[in-house]
């Protein structure tokens, strides 16, 4: 789950410009140094020229000295190596039966838990009473225990969430001791396989218990940015020397957190905090996909989840809004926050995500919208520094997703 | 070459000064993907915002280093972004300014004293 990015861009580059060239930080917030944490790669990220700035509370690197736009295509057409060490890893594990810890776990979010079959991963999200998201995550049925990876931001309040619904259940467990690691791309497969074998067999959100180097790798075919690749959960203690073999191989190059933004948009994937929070449904996010048949009205456990007033509302009659793929047709990007007009002038919604597509080579964005105003070809006018520009509303993802299904 | 804290560098040509950014400021910039342009014969005050220049990861503004008039743009810019990126010093050119005075820029910086800036 890429998730978590948006904001950080504009920090980046006014810390880079210490004298201060006018930046107009994107969503930028200060942050004192001091405050943040480093995790395991730290130092890796350094020697590799990583341009280290503030995110969730961690240093994390924004890019590499290749720059957003070359790591981005290289992403595209080879393979990129992602350190998402700071998002949150947690465990479910039964007290008594797993059954009772996927049911309990479904109470939390409009998915079929119990149906996730032994070895494969789901995408989810916590709604709260009023529908609206609290997070989006990832979680993987592992035989005996349920894996969680969910966003860094949303890290603490996600663990004391599950606590206090699934503790009658469940031990709910912080994975501490491990990073986490992406390699995505359409030759992310050669250079794991070289490594660690096995992982060619694994499909799309399939995960995997794997060794490598005398140690459990956590594996799962998936991740954010719309190509193929794999997520990797290491102990802290090999996680340099697994970063350090992936980038030895010819695909690899490191990627920041600037390129990741940027393949998840193009992905048109949600980013959590900007195109998904706790005001915006599932449904009005275009998330129907991953409401599974059991949960939906006249499903075998319909409803039952924070929310399912509204959420099963909204499935049977439409949204008010709705998230969609916008293309503006000039070379302006439309950050988020850039207000959207219909030809008459009438205000119709806002972006939520928005900037410049590198595979795309336009910019390219996501926004909600009123329902009326969501049909793909849509014509709309987004507000760029006082000038109403034209977009066009379009379908996701801007670029085609290339999973190993 | 004269610059500016705001990562400007201005060169006198004929009567006229002309203006771009520095190759640091491009590089912390990264690939900039999308300029704008004032319009020619806009009177512009030092400090006014006359450019808009975005990369793929930030938008900023390119302010009037002194007081004047633009007197030419660099059209190939909003066709060719990434010649920011490639030429900051020579093609990539912004704009041109028509100021009263040229020794308004004996204030402003000489190369050394901007690199000391960006040290």
């Amino acid at each position: 789950m890429g998730r978590d990015r948006g904001g950080i861009v504009g920090w980046g580059l006014a810390r880079l410009i210490g004298a201060g060239m006018n930046f107009r930080q994107i969503n930028g917030r200060a942050a004192l140094a001091d405050d943040l944490l480093r995790l395991g790669l730290h130092d890796l990220h350094v020697a590799l020229g990583g341009k280290m700035v503030p995110f969730a509370g961690y240093e994390m690197p924004v890019q590499y000295p290749a720059g957003v736009m070359k790591e981005h295509l290289h992403t595209r057409t080879a393979a990129g190596l992602f350190d998402v060490s700071h998002m949150g890893q947690v465990i479910l594990r039964p007290k008594a039966s797993y059954e009772a810890v996927a049911l309990a776990f479904e109470a939390l979010m409009p998915v079929d838990v119990l149906g996730l079959a032994q070895g494969r991963q789901r995408y989810g999200m916590f709604t709260n009473e009023t529908g609206g998201i609290l997070d989006d995550l990832m979680f993987a049925n592992r035989g005996d225990h349920i894996f969680v990876v969910v966003n860094a931001a949303c890290k603490t309040a996600d663990i004391a969430h599950m606590t206090a619904h699934l503790s009658a259940v469940a031990e709910v467990v912080a994975v501490t001791d491990r990073g986490l690691l992406a390699l995505q791309g359409p030759q992310a497969e050669a250079a794991l396989a070289r490594l660690v074998s096995g992982v060619a067999a694994m499909r799309f959100m399939d995960v995997a218990v794997l060794p490598w180097g005398g140690v459990d790798l956590w594996i799962s075919r998936s991740g954010y940015t719309g190509e193929d690749g794999f997520e990797i959960s290491v102990p802290n203690a090999q996680a340099e020397a697994l970063a350090r073999a992936l980038l030895d191989q010819p695909e690899v190059m490191p990627i920041g957190l600037g390129a990741r933004d940027s393949l998840r948009l193009e992905a048109g994937l949600c980013l959590y905090g900007h195109d998904i929070d706790t005001t915006t449904s599932p449904v009005e996010a275009g998330l129907v996909w991953a409401i599974q048949k059991a949960r939906k009205a006249g499903g075998a456990r319909a409803g039952g989840f924070p929310g399912a007033e509204r959420i099963l509302h909204e499935l049977a009659h439409g949204p008010a809004r709705l998230r969609v793929g916008l293309r503006p047709e000039g070379r302006a990007p439309m950050r988020e926050h850039t207000d959207l007009y219909a030809a008459d002038a009438t205000p119709v919604g806002q972006v939520t995500s928005g900037g410049f597509g590198p595979s795309q080579e336009a910019p390219i964005a996501m926004g909600y919208v009123a329902t009326a105003y969501a049909a793909t070809g849509t014509r709309l006018e987004g507000e760029v520094r006082g000038k109403r520009l034209p977009l066009t509303v379009a379908d996701m993802p801007f670029q085609p997703t290339t999973y190993k299904r | 070459m004269k610059y500016t804290k705001e990562h400007e560098w201005l060169r006198v040509e004929g009567d006229l000064v002309v203006v771009g950014i520095t190759e640091h400021a491009a590089t912390a910039l990264g690939d900039v993907v999308f300029v704008e342009l004032p319009e020619v014969e806009t009177v512009v005050a030092e400090g006014d915002e006359v450019c808009v220049i975005e990369s793929v990861k930030a938008a900023s503004d390119i302010l009037a280093p002194v007081d004047g008039e633009i007197v030419a743009v660099n059209e190939k810019l909003v066709d060719n972004p990434s010649l920011v990126n490639e030429d900051p010093l020579g093609a990539a050119w912004f704009f041109k300014m028509k100021i009263d005075d040229l020794s308004v820029l004996d204030e402003l910086m000489d190369e050394d004293e901007y690199n000391d800036l960006i040290g």
